[in-house]
């Protein structure tokens, strides 16, 4: 047992590395426009492209370099060091990409593969809707045929992207009179089509990093769905079956920034830090904080032996969206009346806790709740039966809606 | 990375698991349990030492297979599964850890080869009464060789051969190796009958010093951090067979016209044991990588695997009876063995609450550092 790379493993980090410092560009990304950060993260995008860094484990004749998964792993996190601008290409060439790759023509393939890893041209997917959450295959947005094309109208949400990427890929219903996983089709969609808005969500943090995407008679056509009409659903599962290894959970302000604060605040003749009930929970914190780390050591383990990772990195965003959240209500406990200022000049760490407090809240939803999340584990890793299903007999169009 | 069992360690796990599993059921440990006049069941003691598993980690000088302590944790966790009645942790994690961590030559060669052979049982004994020892509080003393005083209580003590005492000598705390054959030994009743604990008097018994003068806290700590992670491995054992019970049992169990593993309730219950079973083996491994090469970062890696430890056993447990239902709470049924087990594993090292008292106080000074 030990941390250390392979001899191979070596050589190929110090490789990237050599090549991250010669090529990586210098840029300080703290307040700089979105827009100013997409065009530097394309030029980047292109760069790792040509050297064959954009998608290690793809083919060479796809763009890629025909490496292994752990390969993949070092680079990241070699990039990671640099800190390039990353994070725009991730659902287009994790998810979206693959599942073109797999359904669509070869004609289809030419055009967008390339493209797509030089960073040229992003990429979407649009499944949730606003009543189709944890639910998604009970999605509304509906495609009817009219010749050889399909007329798209409805709304999907929480689109991450969706108003700087190029193509999406869109799940739709095409047939209501079938219960409601049998009448799905998935289809590939330009988004610059003058029939999609796009519309940014106010959250509750104050932020907008998710959309609303509207779709008004936009006509795609039939060369353009991704596998058979009805089989939309299995094609989904495709997409979020590529969804990479996760690396990371919830990010924000950890043990080290609580320990910190907790030191430097007051309380009573001595500090925070000092306070047993809090020294209690900060143990429970660090355990929990490297419990995850070292679960994430163990699935690059089973990659750097050229396996294939155990369930175990299941259990990543539920712990840390929910320990995030945790961390940063008790930071504010130990500031006291001091807690409720987000001003970053006032509060410590830039207002970093106050603004996870809040952005926390969203993470035990994104990517599946909490709740969805536990029943994952439950039915896919301890292999429990799927809850009890009202609706898998009933024609969509017949299904209680609560409208 | 190569943060796992190696192919040899998962070979030797499942032997593990072959053997215990035929030699170490569930009425192995109520053989113990029930019977108020068994200690330990000694039968499996001596095919366990028979297959060489007491002296895993002992160098082969000593008589050990000189496996290392990953061999010894693989083997600990298999333990743990089947709460097996014997007193492995005392001899293994506790007696033989602290002389080979502490000892002359001279103690290693006398000691080790006994332990490995199945011949020494030995155990720990630092408790003199409610709470944690501190140098402070000692009562015990040893004066001229001869040690005076109670320990209370001490896991194994009513079996073992030898202890390992703490003990004041001058004010100075310091370990001492102590022969039990005329120490005063009261059997003592326990939350977890299948495996024993006595109260100990010593009346001039000679004691032999492990270790420097004074050292005895800090030698105590160190013995405390090698035997947590080694433990660790026997709760993340032992939680995870609790998590597979509570399944079984579900998955059989049929109320409101459906098996009530298909209840939210109950599936959530579950994925939540899985968590903590997972950071449970996570910080485990770092231990015994920390315990393995003696790194610097044992005391942190060692804090983290108790608490992680005891915290997902307890969980498992507890949760394992609760999924049981009505049956749970029957003698009957094995899931009081795991809830039993837990806790006497949650206590002998320390409770969790020093632990992360002593994790924090760790973590200030690397943070300061």
């Amino acid at each position: 047992m030990d941390f250390n790379d392979t001899a191979e493993e070596a050589a190929f980090r110090a490789e990237a590395r050599a090549w991250l410092q010669a090529n990586a560009p210098k840029l300080n990304l703290t307040g700089m426009p979105e827009k100013e950060v997409l065009k530097h993260a394309k030029a980047w995008q292109a760069k790792k492209a040509e050297a064959r860094y954009a998608c290690i484990t793809w083919p060479e004749k796809l763009g890629g370099r025909g490496g292994t998964p752990i390969q993949q792993v070092i680079f990241g996190q070699e990039e990671a060091k640099v800190g390039a601008p990353r994070g725009f290409f991730d659902i287009g060439l994790g998810m979206c990409i693959p599942t073109v790759m797999a359904f669509a023509n070869d004609e289809t393939k030419a055009r967008f593969v390339s493209p797509a890893v030089r960073g040229e041209e992003i990429w979407c997917q649009l499944f949730s809707e606003p009543s189709a959450g944890s639910d998604v295959a009970g999605l509304r947005t509906k495609a009817v045929r009219d010749g050889d094309d399909w007329v798209i109208n409805g709304q999907k949400v929480w689109t991450s992207g969706a108003h700087y990427c190029d193509f999406g890929i869109v799940l739709v219903r095409t047939d209501p009179d079938v219960p409601k996983h049998k009448g799905l089709t998935m289809f590939w969609i330009d988004m610059k089509d003058p029939g999609v808005t796009v519309k940014p969500i106010h959250q509750m943090s104050g932020g907008s990093n998710f959309n609303e995407v509207y779709f008004e008679n936009v006509r795609v056509n039939d060369s353009q769905r991704l596998g058979p009409v009805g089989d939309g659903w299995k094609v989904a599962l495709v997409t979020l079956m590529n969804e990479r290894l996760a690396v990371g959970g919830a990010t924000g302000p950890n043990y080290p920034e609580l320990l910190s604060l907790a030191r430097s605040t007051p309380s009573g003749d001595s500090s925070a830090l000092e306070d047993q009930a809090f020294r209690e929970k900060l143990a429970d914190w660090y355990v929990q904080a490297e419990g995850l780390k070292l679960t994430r050591f163990r699935s690059i383990t089973a990659l750097s032996r050229g396996q294939t990772p155990g369930p175990e990195a299941s259990i990543g965003k539920i712990v840390s969206a929910n320990q995030l959240q945790a961390m940063s209500s008790e930071a504010m406990e130990v500031l006291d009346q001091y807690g409720i200022l987000s001003d970053p000049e006032l509060a410590p760490l830039e207002a970093g806790f106050q603004q996870s407090v809040m952005w926390s809240a969203g993470l035990r939803i994104a990517g599946g709740t909490d709740e969805i999340l536990k029943n994952i584990i439950a039915e896919r890793v301890l292999g429990l039966p799927g809850d009890v299903r009202v609706d898998k007999d009933v024609a969509f169009k017949d299904m209680p809606t609560g409208l | 990375m190569n943060f796992d069992y190696s192919d040899d360690q998962k070979f030797l796990k499942s032997e593990a698991r072959k053997f215990l599993d035929a030699r170490a059921t569930a009425k192995v440990n109520r053989a113990v349990l029930d019977d108020a006049s068994k200690s330990y069941d000694p039968e499996l003691w001596k095919a366990v030492a028979e297959m060489g598993w007491l002296g895993a980690a002992i160098p082969e000088e000593f008589g050990g297979l000189g496996l290392g302590h990953i061999d010894l944790c693989a083997i600990a966790e298999e333990l743990g599964r089947v709460v097996a009645p014997i007193p492995f942790a005392s001899t293994v994690y506790f007696f033989a850890e602290a002389v080979m961590l502490a000892g002359s030559e001279a103690q290693k060669a006398e000691l080790l080869p006994k332990i490995a052979s199945g011949e020494l049982i030995g155990c720990f004994a630092t408790s003199e009464g409610p709470g944690a020892a501190t140098a402070a509080s000692l009562s015990t003393t040893v004066l001229d060789g001869s040690i005076n005083g109670v320990k209370i209580p001490v896991t194994d003590g009513d079996i073992a051969h030898k202890a390992i005492v703490l003990a004041s000598e001058g004010g100075k705390p310091g370990l001492f190796i102590v022969d039990l054959a005329t120490a005063g030994k009261e059997v003592l009743k326990t939350l977890d009958p299948s495996r024993s604990a006595a109260k100990l008097t010593f009346s001039g018994q000679p004691a032999e010093r492990l270790g420097g003068v004074g050292d005895g806290i800090a030698l105590m700590e160190a013995v405390f951090d090698r035997a947590a992670v080694l433990i660790a491995f026997e709760q993340v054992g032992g939680a995870d067979k609790c998590l597979e019970m509570a399944k079984e049992y579900a998955l059989g169990r049929y109320a409101f016209g459906r098996t009530i593993a298909g209840y939210q309730a109950i599936k959530h219950k579950l994925a939540d044991i899985y968590v903590k079973n997972e950071l449970a083996r996570s910080n485990a491994y770092y231990g015994a990588w920390a315990l393995n090469t003696s790194a610097p970062e044992l005391p942190i890696a060692a804090s983290a695997a108790r608490i992680a430890g005891c915290d997902a056993f307890w969980f498992a447990a507890k949760e394992n009876v609760q999924t049981h239902g009505g049956m749970g709470f029957t003698w009957a049924v094995d899931a009081h063995l795991y809830y039993r087990r837990a806790k006497q594993l949650g206590l002998v090292a320390g409770a969790a609450r020093s632990w992360k008292e002593r994790l924090v106080s760790q973590l200030e000074r690397r943070n300061a550092a």
